[in-house]
Parts: structure tokens; C-alpha cells; sequence
């Protein structure tokens, strides 16, 4: 009769099988997932790219580490009768640690790669620029927009233009247009800028004006968030940036420059 | 006076912490009226100097500090009678007791009651989150709920449950008959109750408890009414009996390991709290001197983050976010390198087979604590810190992966091929290797700049977080207490509830935090009370199970009282380990070993035909002792 503690070729196939199947159904898994909240702006398809990848990496190596303990403890496990029995004394296998050194270096050197240059990617700067001063303070948010009439004005909701690249030009449209840059100030305590549709946050410090950029690509009003905790009103400290055709755009920015309060 | 008030103990505390309260009074008022501050008596004032002040006078009062205060007067020091040494009721248990056994049980019954508090305030808070809108606490409720718990699971709970577990078992482990320091031992652990206690009360003071977060961020913690202060005190409370337990098991490793007990014949426990030692004498200072900053702000007007003062040029506010995380990150290694010294422990014993790759578990140990130090700003990327940190810091976040692996797979290795005991321990060993793979692996997710931008401050990091905490450390310290329980209760505990309670953690675990994952990266931000319609179903799901969670604990908790009161008596090595602090009764005599043991080989040679760890009863080691006899004759002496 075959010995169960002896781990023969095929059960080492096995485990690649199971290991192999189970990671292509976590990685499925993983990507059908509908994790990030709608994307409206051009930083968010190389970040939720990154993510995929992110994925595809995990899942073996959590697949890896499952498959082995459970393996192990099916097969090697006590049986009546081995209540006395010791394992075999292997004390290490220096090829096999330098292979699990030297892996793990490789993926995460890589990554490291690859998130630097999403990282430029998503920080570039584009010439035509449109600036917008964020003011964070309990628990409001306030932004400063220079007016048509070249004085500034500020305005609790945030309106960008972005001109539509098909003939939709409701909600959900695809568009371009000019790059937000956000200069963030905080009046009070710390606070977090935060788009999640745009996946771009900044903290707003007190003392410090502190910057971040979006390239809006798609029509709609999305949530802007607080994102560091900033006392008792923190979790009501919310505005909206809607995304607008340039034509909705001006005219709100004239209606804003005509009025006689800022 | 009456004798009682003489004497050490809970009646002269009571007496002395009124004195202190006089003594904080008067000195608070004695300075404002010198100042010429009005009004002369400030309540504000004389709650701060009392809750720095009346700390000190109650450890006098219950003896603390008697041999020193006897030694300094020049007065006869009770000389080494050891009159405080063991335990032989219960009520030795609530004095100040030199016994590192004595103090281990302290320890880890101070920091589970603790566990309770701070779990109470979770199943709070997430009753309060089961659904969108205001249930029944308010915002600043809210806040103080979840940073209490924080606070109190971190600095009452898992950094100091594994310094009570080591306290217990290390000096066992390497032939010692106790601590370094017995009496420093003492005092650490009576510095503890001390900061539970003001964290806990400070829902009692005006205004609330500390609302800002375990991470207590400037200038939201200076401007916050005085329950802030039990914070930022309570925090020096805990960081010195952390530091002072860290010199203590410095000292210990290094001066007091058996003759042969060789650095590389030592268990990996020992190795894994030498590192974790290291990581706290050289952080904890900071996270000290963070809350310093906040306390004198606060109290004296420092100024030291109001970027409004001078222009904006006096104050800096990301200055307390780098001063705080050159702590708080080699705090989670502090919260976990124990615990891989637990499991390295349990994962040999359980499988009968040497540790893989020894060596390399013990230099992976040092690796991360010198790693450890260089990665703190990856909590900072959004912060407004320079961007050009970002990077850097991105990269040796990440090859903190590389050790931590290196760790994973020798584990792996260890199990490869032995012949596993699937009891309570090792169920809760294999659940850690399990969740705390996943907890790594968003590790190193967070650890990408760009990812990370996005989920910073959301569910996804409290995910990340109870993932390497709770998956992680708190699944290393159930197992190491089921696994000692026996040495440190001389009782054996039920195997039935143990796996019982196992599975409901490790299944209402799952379901509590995963689902914060994908919530968190659907753009919940963290630390809200209130949160919009669209993640209410998840919110929902989430808080039930995490009542389940919480109720998991209570099977824990009856299982350790009654099997204490009522198991069946434990034998001295019901595992067949090798390590020292099983080769004495259990529970051990009062000085450890009847003679000091000698060290002949490594501690974890199962299999190996004729092995000795060690020699017991101080006969001299043959020169090959190693590979004649059996040490089984020489175990019961």
C-alpha cells in the first residue's frame, strides 16, 4: 500500500493543477469584480490598469501559500499510531531559499517599476491648464475660480468643462479638455481633497499649499470627499464636481463672475 | 498611622493618589497665582498635572518603588529573600510581584480585559455604521469610539499581550531564572493599568474621550477638548513599560541564557523579541516625543504645530506625521515580529521537524527591523510631505516583502513533510499563515504610490489593517496563549471550544473584513460615522458578522476561565517539545529550574536520531553529547 506521507511525482501535479485552477479562478474572480467607482478622469485607467496587474500578482501567491498548508495538512496530518512519530529532519535547503529570495525580489522590483511610471503618468502636466483653488475647512469645502471678468470668486460646487469627443453629450459622455490643477489650502485642520471617480487625493495642510491634477474625461457630477478624519462633521464634509460641456461651463462661470458676492 | 497605611499595597495607593491629587492642586495653583493667571484655579490645569502626577504617587503607594526608596535612605534593603516571588492566591496577582511568571499572567489578563473594552467599542461602532445615517452616538462619539478602541487594542493589547507571553516563557526558554531586572519588570507592568485606565476614563471628561484618532494628527488633537490629554499621556504610560520591558529582555537574552545557550541555539521566540526589543528601544521615543509636542501645545501653548503662528513659518504640521510614523510603522512590526516568533514555535513543535531554514528566520528577523526604519512616509503619500520621498519609499515598503516571504515559505518548508498535531494551536498558527499572507499582499498593494493615492484614509486600509493585526498578530497570540496555557496554568485547556472558537474566527474574520476591501476601493472613506447610500448593503452584511466576531470571543474567554478553574491537570511536556520552558512542571517551580540547565544543541531537532537540546539538572555535557543517549531519563529531575 502506497505511503501517504510520501509526496510522489503525480501529487506534485496535482498541486500545480489545483494551485494553477484555483489561481485562474481568483484572478477571474478578481478582475469581474467591479471594484473602482466610475471613472471620470484620465488618471484612472492606468491606476485601475495597475490594479489588474496588482491582481493577476496576488492570486498565485495566495493560491502558493494555501495550496501548500492544506496539502500538508491532508496529507501529512497525524494518524492514529504516529502519536510518537517525528518528521524527517531536513534543516533548510539553501537552493530553495535562494529561489524564495530571490523571486519575491524580482516581483516587487518590477512593480516598483511599473507603479514609478504610472506615477509620472499620472502627475504629468498638461500646458493648458485650468487652476482652481480648493479651501478645506470644518467641514466644508470652497473653491476659488478666477471669473470671467478676470476677479476671483469662490463657490461651494465645482464645475469643469470638458468638451464631449461624440455627439452625446448627457451624463456618461466621453470628453477632453483642460487639466484641473488643484492648489489646496486648509484654514483650520488637516484635511483630504479627495475625487474618488478621478482617484486623485491630497491632503490639505494647514500652513502649506499643497497641489494635485485631473484631467476630467467624462461627463457627470461626481462626489469630492474629506478623506482625513477632521472632527465631529468630518464624515458631512462632501461637494460634487460636475463635469460640463465648455458652453455650460462659461455660461456658469459668467452667471458666478456676474454675481455681486464671491 | 495605621499599619496598613505603612505597608505596600492597595490601602497606602488609595491614601498616596489623594496626596497626589493634593500635591497636583496645589502646585497647579501655587504656579498660576505666581504667573498671576486667573482664574487661580484652573480645572483644566490640575486634570493634566494630576494625570501625569498621581500616576507616580499610587506606584509608591502600592510599592513600587520601596527597595529603591529603602536603598536610597541608606535604610536595610530586604536583601534577595524573594518575599515577593510567586504567586499563592490570588490576591498575589494584584501586588507588585518580582516573578516574571507572576508578571507574564499579569500582563496577559491586564491586556485581554483591555481586548474586552476595545472590542466592546468596535461591536459599537458598528452598530453605528449597520447602516446610513445617525443610529445612537453622534460625531464626536463616534470619533472618541473607534479611537479608543484603536488605541487600547494597540497600546493596551497587542504590544504588550506579547511582552506578557514573553515575560512568561522567554526566561524559561533560554535556562534563566528569571528577568534581568525583577523589580523594572514589576514596574513595567504596573505602568500599564495605568494608561488603560486613563484611555478608558477619558469618556468621563468634559468634552468627551480623545476624538482624533489613534493617530492622533496635529492640529486636530491640539485643538480638542481635554480628553485629548488621556491620550497623549496615557500614551507615555504605555511607551515606558514598553521600553523599560525591551531594555529588561535586552539584558535578559544577552547576559542570562544558560551556559551553551549560544545566540544560534536559541529559540526563534527569543530571537523574534531580541528583534522586537531593538525596534522599541529605538522607536517607541518618538511616538513619546510625538505626543510630548501635542501635550505641551495643548497645556503650555508650544505652538510647536500652529502653522498660523508666525506667518506660517513657526509651526509644521506634517513635522508630527513623520515624528509619529518613525514610531507607528516599526510599531506593527513591533505588533508582529512576536508573533512570528510564536508561530515559528508552535509550527515545529506541531509538525515534529526542525524549523527550515533557521538562519535565514533569524537574520530575515534583523533585516526587517533595520527595514523597518526606512519605510515610515508611505503613510504620508497624500500628506503634502515632499514628492520626492514618495518613490523611495515606495521601494523599501516593498522589499520588506522579501523577508517577510523568506518567512512565509520556511514555515512552509517546516510543515513540508511533517507529521502535523492539527490542535487548537496549530489551527490558529495555520489561520495566521493564511490571513496574514493576505494582509501582506495589500501590504504591498498600499506600498504602490499610485494605488495608494486612492485608497489612503479609506476601508481599504482599515481592511489592511485588522488583515495584519487581528489575521495576523491576534491569531499569533490565541495560538501562543492555547499553546503556553498549559505551562503557565499547570491545566490543559478544552480542544473542543478551542477549535470551535477557531473556526468562528477565522469565518466571521473573513467575513467582517473583506467586504472592506472592496468598499474602501469603491471610495468609503474611513473614520465616518454617517456614509452614502450606496455602500449601506455592505456596511450591513459587515456589521453582522462582526457581532458573530464578537461573540467567537466569548467561547475563548469561557474556555480559559473554566479550564483554569476546572481542567484537567497538564503535564510538565504534554507536547513533547524540546524547548527549556517545557522541561519543568508545569507550572514551573518558583525559580524555573532546580539547577540551571546546560545547552548541548539546537532547540528544534525532532528527528534527529539522539538529539539534545539540553542537559538538565546541571550534569556536565559529555563532549558528544549531541548524538548519544536520549535526554528523556534526564527531563524529569
Amino acid at each position: 500500500m502506497k505511503n501517504p506521507r510520501e509526496v510522489t511525482r503525480s501529487d506534485v501535479i496535482m498541486m500545480i493543477g489545483i494551485g494553477l485552477i484555483a489561481s485562474a479562478v481568483g484572478i477571474a474572480l478578481g478582475l469581474w469584480i467591479d471594484w473602482f467607482p466610475t471613472a471620470a478622469a484620465t488618471q484612472a485607467a492606468p491606476i485601475d490598469t495597475f490594479y489588474d496587474v496588482l491582481i493577476i500578482i496576488s492570486v498565485p501567491v495566495f493560491v502558493l501559500v494555501t495550496t501548500v498548508v492544506l496539502f500538508s495538512v491532508f496529507r501529512f496530518r497525524m494518524r492514529a499510531g504516529e502519536e510518537e512519530l517525528d518528521g524527517p529532519p531536513t534543516h533548510g535547503n539553501t537552493r530553495l531559499e535562494i529561489i524564495w529570495t530571490a523571486i519575491p525580489s524580482i516581483i516587487v522590483t518590477a512593480l516598483c517599476v511599473y507603479g514609478a511610471s504610472v506615477l509620472s503618468e499620472i502627475d504629468a502636466a498638461k500646458a493648458d491648464q485650468i487652476q482652481v483653488t480648493a479651501y478645506a475647512q470644518q467641514f466644508a469645502w470652497d473653491f476659488e475660480y478666477t471669473g470671467s471678468n478676470g476677479k476671483k470668486f469662490l463657490t461651494e460646487q465645482m464645475y469643469v468643462p470638458c468638451k464631449p469627443t461624440t455627439a452625446a453629450t448627457g451624463d456618461g459622455a466621453a470628453c477632453s479638455g483642460q487639466q484641473i490643477k488643484f492648489d489646496i489650502k486648509a484654514v483650520d485642520v488637516i484635511h483630504s481633497f479627495w475625487i474618488p471617480s478621478m482617484r486623485m487625493k491630497q491632503d490639505a495642510v494647514p500652513g502649506i499649499t499643497t497641489h494635485t491634477k485631473v484631467n476630467p474625461n467624462r461627463i457627470g457630477s461626481y462626489p469630492i470627499v474629506c478623506a482625513e478624519l477632521c472632527g465631529i462633521g468630518h464624515s458631512i464634509m462632501r461637494s460634487t464636481i460636475h463635469v460640463v460641456t465648455p458652453a455650460r461651463y462659461t455660461a456658469w462661470l459668467a452667471a458666478k463672475s456676474a454675481a455681486k458676492t464671491g | 498611622m495605621p499599619a496598613q497605611l505603612k505597608t505596600a499595597g492597595w490601602y497606602r495607593a488609595a491614601a498616596f493618589t489623594l496626596l497626589g491629587l493634593a500635591f497636583s492642586f496645589s502646585l497647579t495653583t501655587l504656579i498660576r497665582s505666581l504667573y498671576g493667571y486667573t482664574p487661580l484655579i484652573d480645572g483644566a490645569a490640575i486634570t493634566i498635572v494630576s494625570m501625569i502626577a498621581v500616576p507616580f504617587f499610587f506606584l509608591v503607594g502600592l510599592g513600587a518603588f520601596d527597595y529603591w526608596f529603602y536603598w536610597a535612605a541608606g535604610r536595610p534593603t530586604r536583601a534577595e529573600d524573594h518575599a515577593s516571588h510567586g504567586a499563592h492566591s490570588w490576591r498575589d496577582y494584584f501586588k507588585v510581584n518580582t516573578d516574571h511568571k507572576v508578571i507574564g499572567v499579569q500582563y496577559v489578563c491586564t491586556t485581554f480585559f483591555f481586548m474586552f473594552i476595545g472590542g466592546l467599542m468596535a461591536m459599537m461602532v458598528r452598530a453605528e455604521l449597520a447602516a446610513p445615517g445617525s443610529q445612537f452616538v453622534d460625531g464626536q462619539d463616534y470619533n472618541s469610539l473607534f479611537s479608543v478602541h484603536a488605541s487600547l487594542l494597540i497600546f493596551l493589547f497587542i504590544v504588550p499581550v506579547f511582552a506578557g507571553l514573553a515575560n512568561y516563557v522567554l526566561p524559561l526558554m533560554i535556562g534563566a531564572p528569571d528577568m534581568a531586572f525583577p523589580r523594572l519588570n514589576a514596574l513595567s507592568f504596573w505602568l500599564l493599568p495605568i494608561a488603560g485606565t486613563l484611555m478608558t476614563t477619558s469618556f468621563l471628561m468634559p468634552g468627551g474621550a480623545f476624538a482624533s484618532g489613534w493617530t492622533a494628527y496635529a492640529p486636530l488633537s491640539t485643538t480638542q477638548p481635554l480628553g485629548q490629554m488621556c491620550f497623549s499621556i496615557g500614551v507615555q504610560f504605555a511607551g515606558a513599560s514598553s521600553i523599560a520591558t525591551a531594555l529588561n529582555f535586552l539584558v535578559t537574552i544577552i547576559t542570562m541564557r544558560a551556559p551553551g545557550m549560544s545566540f544560534w541555539r536559541m529559540p526563534l521566540l527569543v530571537w523574534a523579541n531580541f528583534a522586537t526589543s531593538l525596534l522599541v528601544v529605538i522607536a517607541t521615543p518618538f511616538i513619546a516625543a510625538s505626543q510630548f509636542f501635542v501635550l505641551l501645545d495643548v497645556a503650555l501653548g508650544f505652538h510647536f504645530f500652529d502653522a498660523t503662528i508666525g506667518g506660517g513659518r513657526q509651526g509644521n504640521v506634517v513635522m508630527y506625521q513623520h515624528v509619529f510614523w518613525f514610531y507607528s510603522h516599526p510599531a506593527v512590526y513591533i505588533m508582529m515580529l512576536p508573533g512570528f516568533g510564536i508561530v515559528s514555535e508552535i509550527l515545529s513543535v506541531k509538525s515534529r521537524k526542525p524549523i527550515f531554514g533557521y538562519r535565514m528566520m533569524a537574520f530575515s528577523l534583523l533585516a526587517i527591523v533595520v527595514l523597518g526604519f526606512t519605510v515610515w512616509a508611505h503613510h504620508m503619500f497624500v500628506s503634502g510631505m515632499q514628492d520626492w520621498i514618495r518613490v523611495p519609499m515606495m521601494i523599501t515598503t516593498a522589499i520588506i516583502a522579501v523577508p517577510t516571504g523568506i518567512k512565509i515559505f520556511s514555515w512552509l518548508g517546516t510543515m513540508w513533510k511533517g507529521v502535523i498535531h492539527l490542535d487548537t494551536p496549530m489551527l490558529f498558527t495555520l489561520g495566521f499563515l493564511t490571513m496574514f499572507t493576505l494582509g501582506g499582499i495589500s501590504g504591498v498593494m498600499l506600498a504602490m504610490v499610485p494605488f495608494d493615492i486612492h485608497v489612503s484614509d479609506t476601508y481599504f486600509i482599515v481592511a489592511h489593517i485588522h488583515y495584519v493585526l487581528f489575521g495576523g498578530s491576534l491569531f499569533t497570540i490565541f495560538a501562543g496563549v492555547y499553546f503556553w496555557f498549559p505551562k503557565m496554568t499547570g491545566r490543559m485547556y478544552n480542544e473542543k471550544l478551542g477549535k470551535i472558537h477557531f473556526w468562528a474566527t477565522l469565518i466571521f474574520f473573513n467575513l467582517t473584513f473583506a467586504p472592506m476591501h472592496v468598499i474602501g476601493i469603491q471610495g468609503m472613506p474611513r473614520r465616518v460615522a454617517d456614509y452614502a447610500q450606496q455602500f449601506a448593503a455592505w456596511n450591513l452584511a459587515i456589521s453582522i458578522a462582526s457581532f458573530f466576531l464578537g461573540l467567537s470571543t466569548l467561547i475563548f474567554l469561557y474556555n480559559m476561565v473554566n479550564s483554569w478553574r476546572n481542567g484537567p491537570k497538564a503535564e510538565s511536556n504534554p507536547y513533547r517539545s524540546l524547548t527549556l520552558e517545557w522541561q519543568v512542571s508545569s507550572p514551573p517551580p518558583i525559580f524555573n529550574f532546580d539547577e540551571i540547565p546546560t545547552v548541548v544543541g539546537g532547540p528544534y531537532e525532532y528527528g534527529v536520531p539522539g538529539a539534545v537540546h539540553a542537559i538538565m539538572g546541571g550534569t556536565k555535557p559529555e563532549p558528544v553529547a549531541a548524538t548519544v543517549g536520549s535526554d528523556t531519563e534526564s527531563q524529569e529531575s
